[in-house]
């Protein structure tokens, strides 16, 4: 009901090492009610790169909303969203931590690092669809988004 | 699928200065899903209380989750939601701003401040009912809470 309205796609952008994992989420958001546009990064290095527009991520879009794998080669996802929820260009983007790990002393510093919303990610095929759907159901028709407030459709980046 | 499994019922703290907006939520979560406890407070003031177990509310459960007003007499949800995310007791529970503002400048405010969600309140009865319905479905049985894994609130 919110986001549908400001025109434009909403800008996703998904930080995941695992092939298999990058196709389902494509799958699911690919059927999802609400327009978007999908971006992959496959580890916590590229991702940083995306979001200060470095290097060949000079053109891309501000996420309206990241989907976080937490265990990645070369920079985590701890140390990702550490760092976006420090910074204070970055801090607003809501950040779901989408992972299979299940660890208690994860899910505790994912949200003491200000995780928006942590979510294990199930092993099962339509599971995880199922779950896509639910991430896209709840923040792009429930929730307002930082970047699609009532006057203006843009961050400020 | 997450919350269920612990045996318990998901402790929620409403925020809320508005009687009607209480009952309807009240009545929402009645019909839930997932089991829950209800506990209800109607300013800021009375949250961090409440959050501190201090005063009459010694005994009060560890929310699972905060439903937060913004717009509220004595203190308001924007300071409550700074003093818990900068508390390290507090600021691992998931904090839904519920609100009628639709101001950009509240969106934004409340996610630099940590909100975990922003959500504006529908006025219309019914939809409020699906949007409290909505937090019910997608917090407490898609996401996991810090208190879901074993982790024994304090």
């Amino acid at each position: 009901m919110n986001t549908v309205t400001s025109g434009r796609p909403i800008e996703i952008l998904l930080v995941e090492d695992s092939a298999t994992d990058v196709m389902l989420a494509e799958e699911a958001l690919a059927e999802a009610k609400v327009r978007n546009n999908l971006s992959v990064v496959k580890d916590g290095v590229e991702a940083m790169a995306f979001l200060h527009k470095e290097r060949e991520y000079s053109e891309v879009p501000r996420p309206d909303l990241i989907l976080l794998d937490l265990n990645m080669p070369r920079k985590d996802g701890r140390e990702v969203l550490a760092e976006v929820k420090a910074d204070e260009k970055l801090k607003q983007i809501p950040v779901v931590i989408l992972t299979t790990s299940k660890a208690e002393q994860d899910v505790l510093n994912a949200y003491g690092l200000h995780a928006n919303c942590y979510i294990s990610k199930p092993v099962d095929f339509d599971q995880f669809a199922n779950v896509v759907q639910a991430i896209e159901q709840f923040w792009f028709t429930i929730v307002l988004l930082p970047t699609t407030g009532t006057t203006k459709t843009r961050g400020n980046s | 699928m997450n919350a269920i499994t612990t045996g318990r019922p998901i402790e929620i703290l409403l925020v809320e200065d508005s009687a009607t907006d209480v009952m309807l939520a009240e009545e929402a979560l009645e019909f839930a899903k997932v089991r829950n406890n209800l506990s209800v407070v109607k300013d800021g003031v009375e949250a961090m209380a409440f959050l501190r177990k201090e005063r009459e509310y010694s005994a009060v459960p560890r929310p699972d989750l905060i439903l937060l007003d913004l717009n509220m007499p004595r203190k308001e949800g924007r300071e409550v939601l700074a003093e818990a995310k900068a508390d390290e007791d507090l600021k691992n529970i998931p904090v839904v701003v519920l609100t009628t503002s639709q101001a950009q400048e509240d969106v934004l405010a409340s996610y630099e401040l940590h909100a975990n969600c922003y959500i504006s309140k529908p006025v219309d009865f019914d939809q409020f009912a699906n949007v409290v319905r909505a937090i019910d479905q997608f917090w407490f049985t898609v996401v996991t809470l810090p208190t879901d894994s074993g982790a024994n609130g304090q």
